[in-house]
């Protein structure tokens, strides 16, 4: 019973010293200021700690320890705040080396990126891209490939011309060949050197490095390209919301009427542009290493109008290192691919196997007029009007 | 058919021009980080 009791009470006892040291604010009384042996735990730990203790506590004469006292041998500046300011990169450094780099001797947002990318980034988003080739293998198992539903006629419409297959191939050849090199780049060291060896593997690295950074040129012209040539056609109207809610006939025998591009095909052309902009720019930041900033001015936006703290995210960071500029780069470039991947690989699937018909249009660009009439019973009238108002005589355009 | 190998020949000659331009236009790591007093060529 005494035992008993004096089990309960030791626990109380810890119980209450633990909850007292959750709460109260760290006292660093002992250390004159610095950092204690509970801040070290809690960093190794990996909870958040306030640095702020620390990163502040730079150029201050007025807070050294006397120049008669044991560690004031440096008189107004103290040595702690020498490391303390290189530490936070604070500190005027020079080098002969112009890299922004250079001047920055300690950042510390190397560890958080190089775990990211290797585990949240490479397993959610490849297991995005297997997920989506999976829901797509099952949905042409449930609904099967979308047939033309009336007879053929024999005759053609011209969908696109030979310019716009052009610039639809250019962009979805160099899409591809980025994929798949930017896929080797991330997975290099968990899939490939495993099964290949580090010195095979390593001239595969550097053919999709050459790849990555030399194609990348060819995938922005294409996209302004198309951007130029289509955004007229994809601008949302009435037909749309009609089209939408009635899941693009997907699901259904009937298909409602579409201009020339549905809004299923409207959405993968935004998807494409603004997606396709976003990884343009963010790979260029990282082609052209410390040229440019994006993250710190976009958290001081973010910041500013509230968007960060409305996300649950707090205040971001508005100084960041050269290195954790490049380091948000890769991983919004590789957030943003992922998600384009997805649906990249859905509008291949519609526009080969999941539907007859589709891949003539930007095959020969020549699609069956029974076809036309049924995905896009709006364009095809207006194409079948324009050849009857043409004189017989006239020869058809390429 | 024609258009789509058109494009994939594109793809080949852009990826590398492009190389032969920007393994010239001064912004390879040597380029940007080095000052005069740094020779890293002889």
């Amino acid at each position: 019973m005494l035992r008993a009791l004096l089990a309960l009470m030791l626990t109380v006892t810890f119980v209450s010293t633990a909850h007292a040291q959750e709460g109260a604010s760290p006292d660093r009384e002992a250390t004159g200021g610095a950092q204690t042996l509970e801040d070290i735990m809690a960093r190794q730990r990996g909870e958040e700690v306030d640095n702020s203790f620390r990163s502040d506590a730079t150029g201050d004469p007025d807070s050294a320890a006397g120049i008669a006292s044991q560690l004031g041998t440096l008189g107004g500046a103290s040595d702690p705040e020498l490391w303390r300011a290189l530490r936070f990169g604070t500190a005027n450094i020079t080098a002969s080396n112009n890299s922004p780099t250079a001047t920055t001797l300690i950042q510390d947002g190397g560890m958080g990126w190089l775990q990211f990318r290797e585990g949240p980034l490479a397993s959610y988003g490849g297991g995005l891209l297997i997920v989506t080739a999976a829901l797509l293998a099952v949905f042409l198992m449930v609904r099967g490939r979308i047939t033309i539903d009336g007879e053929k006629t024999g005759r053609t419409i011209t969908r696109f011309k030979a310019v716009e297959r052009f610039g639809h191939w250019l962009l979805a050849g160099s899409f591809i060949l980025l994929g798949v090199t930017g896929l080797v780049s991330l997975f290099g060291r968990t899939v490939f050197i495993p099964v290949f060896g580090h010195e095979a593997f390593s001239y595969l690295a550097v053919g999709s490095k050459w790849i990555h950074n030399n194609v990348s040129w060819a995938f922005m012209l294409a996209l302004a390209m198309i951007f130029v040539m289509w955004v007229i056609h994809n601008l949302p109207d009435r037909t749309d919301i009609n089209w939408l809610l009635k899941g693009g006939g997907i699901f259904t025998n009937g298909h409602p009427p579409a201009k020339k591009f549905n809004a299923g095909q409207k959405l993968i052309f935004w998807s494409v542009i603004v997606l396709g902009t976003s990884i343009s720019v963010s790979g260029l930041a990282l082609l052209f290493p410390f040229e440019f900033n994006m993250f710190a001015p976009t958290f001081a936006k973010l910041n500013s109008f509230g968007i960060s703290e409305a996300l649950g995210l707090g205040t971001l960071r508005e100084t960041l290192a050269p290195h954790e500029e490049m380091q948000y780069a890769q991983l919004w470039h590789a957030i943003v691919s992922f998600v384009l991947m997805a649906i990249i690989l859905a509008h291949i699937y519609i526009g080969s196997v999941g539907m007859e018909g589709a891949y003539d249009a930007m095959g020969s660009g020549e699609v069956e007029e029974q076809w036309a009439r049924e995905h896009h019973s709006i364009w095809a009238e207006e194409e079948l009007a324009k050849d009857r108002k043409a004189p017989e005589s006239a020869t058809p355009a390429e | 058919m024609k258009a789509m190998l058109a494009a994939f020949v594109a793809i080949v000659v852009i990826a590398v021009g492009s190389n032969l331009y920007l393994s010239q236009a001064g912004f390879s790591s040597q380029d940007r980080a080095t000052g005069p007093a740094v020779r890293l060529d002889n």
